[in-house]
């Protein structure tokens, strides 16, 4: 027999397999920009690889591996906040939160569909990059599920804070589900080492988690070793922004509980 | 025993009080009736039986659980159907009843579907989207996902609101043998007042957040020497009600 929890969460991701079964168009936006994203920059990085020689083939790599590897942070945040932002829009929260459904089943429904969300984004990717451009990601070895399950981490937890801000402030604070991950782009030394950026803007980087991901995958690209150090931050750093994430989640929660915005939210 | 008991229910938001100290129950296998005008304080009420709403002060219990501390526990033993909390418009009502089986650990629910679709009339749409659906077929859905779980007590926020008389009979009639076979208690926030007097056993009459007045139909229209509810509701809102008991 299931246990009820493992229906309930199920029960949620059900709700939203279903929508993507109905909606072709739905599921192509899931691929859409990830496929995009890797075109404009495979082919620009094609272009400086055959300019530059050896140095632009390590080039190469790096700029492709960080262009897939931050989708999967990307998508990640997303698939927890718009799973969330669905429930708010079609507002069902209400039937959503008077079921037994507890807040924890939620987010772990949530963070279910965003494995999937961005499984249907980046494989197709990853795919089309090797066979445009014989970028084989899977090159990376067992390092690539460290990197991939940091950046997921990293995508979850800055999620639940999205969603924390939409149930402080309702459906207004929706667009940070799209944006709020792009403006920690240039702070993740996605393509470019930590060590570019201006003195005072170093100790940010490196309290993301993606910045030492980063780090880790250039090291790898370029010195062919694993640089533990940044992993053990990256594990480290996931640890205490997720803890304070769920904290800041589960405050807002019962906050949306005390002033009855889990009845009107979507309104 | 009762299902429901609301002991000094408050709720305020900032200057507003919108539930002030209610005390009521709730009798196993009843059905009692929630009158009110609009901004009576019915919803908020109902919203902190359910949980979505913490209660300022008071304390609830529901089928011997206090909400306050083991909630999941009564609310996978009781639902909910109000007309202005929607289902997932894309999905179909099969869809969404099974999300719905799914969320109160239904067992067979192919089974329970088809049982809920034969008793509401709901075989015709079930694989329509629900947002296709016109404003009565909606309500029976939203019925049907209110009893998915068999339900000991549901929690009923104007269930036949926008019904033409024809499905609105058809609701309660099938409300009633529900209550009868099932031995459910039934909370019910309602304007139609006929349907009241058909329901319910009792009724609580609130205004501006505080019950002022309760009974049963037949002891409220005697009280106010009124022939049907409806004048009982007008005498209350309208502050007549004194003048003519007194």
């Amino acid at each position: 027999m299931i246990p009820p929890t493992v229906r309930r969460i199920w029960g949620l991701m059900y709700r939203h397999l279903a929508l993507y079964r109905r909606s072709w168009p739905r599921l192509l936006e899931l691929a859409y920009w990830p496929t995009l994203q890797m075109c404009i920059w495979g082919f620009t990085a094609s272009f400086f690889s055959s300019r530059l020689g050896s140095v632009g083939a390590t080039a190469f790599g790096m700029l492709l591996g960080g262009v897939l590897l931050w989708e999967i942070a990307l998508r990640s945040q997303m698939g927890v906040a718009i799973s969330f932002l669905e429930e708010v829009w079609s507002r069902n929260l209400a039937h959503v939160f008077v079921s037994p459904l507890r807040p924890w089943e939620l987010v772990a429904a949530l963070i279910g569909m965003s494995v999937v969300r961005m499984l249907a984004g980046v494989v197709p990717a990853v795919l089309l990059a090797w066979a445009l451009y014989a970028f084989n990601l899977f090159t990376l070895g067992p390092m690539l599920i460290l990197f991939a399950i940091n950046l997921m981490a990293m995508g979850w937890w800055v999620a639940l804070a999205v969603v924390s801000l939409v149930l402080r402030h309702g459906a207004g604070a929706e667009a940070l589900a799209w944006s709020v991950l792009f403006a920690l782009t240039p702070f993740s030394a996605v393509y470019y080492p930590v060590s570019v950026l201006p003195a005072a803007l170093r100790p940010v980087a490196l309290a993301l988690p993606s910045a030492h991901v980063f780090e880790g995958l250039r090291t790898l690209l370029n010195q062919h070793t694993i640089a533990w150090g940044h992993m053990a931050w990256a594990f480290g750093l996931n640890a205490v922004w997720l803890a304070g994430a769920v904290v800041l989640f589960m405050v807002q929660f019962r906050s949306a509980r005390e002033r009855g915005a889990l009845l009107t939210m979507g309104e | 025993m009762d299902a429901i008991t609301a002991r000094g229910l408050s709720k305020r938001y900032d200057a507003t009080l919108a539930v002030d100290a209610v005390d009521f129950a709730v009798a196993a296998g009843r059905t009692v009736g929630l009158l009110g005008g609009n901004g009576a304080g019915k919803t908020t009420t109902i919203a902190m039986l359910l949980g979505l709403l913490i209660p300022t002060s008071g304390s609830i219990r529901v089928l011997g659980h206090d909400m306050a501390r083991d909630r999941f526990a009564a609310l996978a033993r009781m639902n909910f159907s109000s007309p202005y909390v929607a289902l997932p418009q894309r999905l179909s009502v099969a869809e969404n009843l099974r999300v719905y089986c799914h969320l109160y650990n239904v067992r067979h629910s192919g089974q329970r579907i088809a049982e809920l679709a034969a008793q509401l009339d709901l075989g015709e749409f079930l694989d329509r989207p629900a947002g296709q659906l016109s404003a009565g077929q909606k309500t029976r859905v939203a019925l049907a996902k209110a009893l998915i779980n068999r339900p000991e007590v549901l929690l009923l926020d104007e269930p036949t609101a926008s019904l033409d008389p024809d499905s609105g009979d058809l609701v309660r009639s099938w409300l009633e043998r529900y209550r009868a076979e099932s031995g459910c208690s039934i909370l019910l926030a309602s304007h139609n007042m006929g349907e009241v007097e058909r329901l319910c056993d009792h009724v609580l009459m609130m205004k501006r957040g505080r019950i002022v007045d309760r009974g049963s139909p037949a002891e409220l229209l005697d009280r106010y020497g009124r022939d049907d509810l409806e004048e009982v509701f007008l005498d209350i809102a309208r502050d007549r009600g004194r003048e003519r008991v007194g």
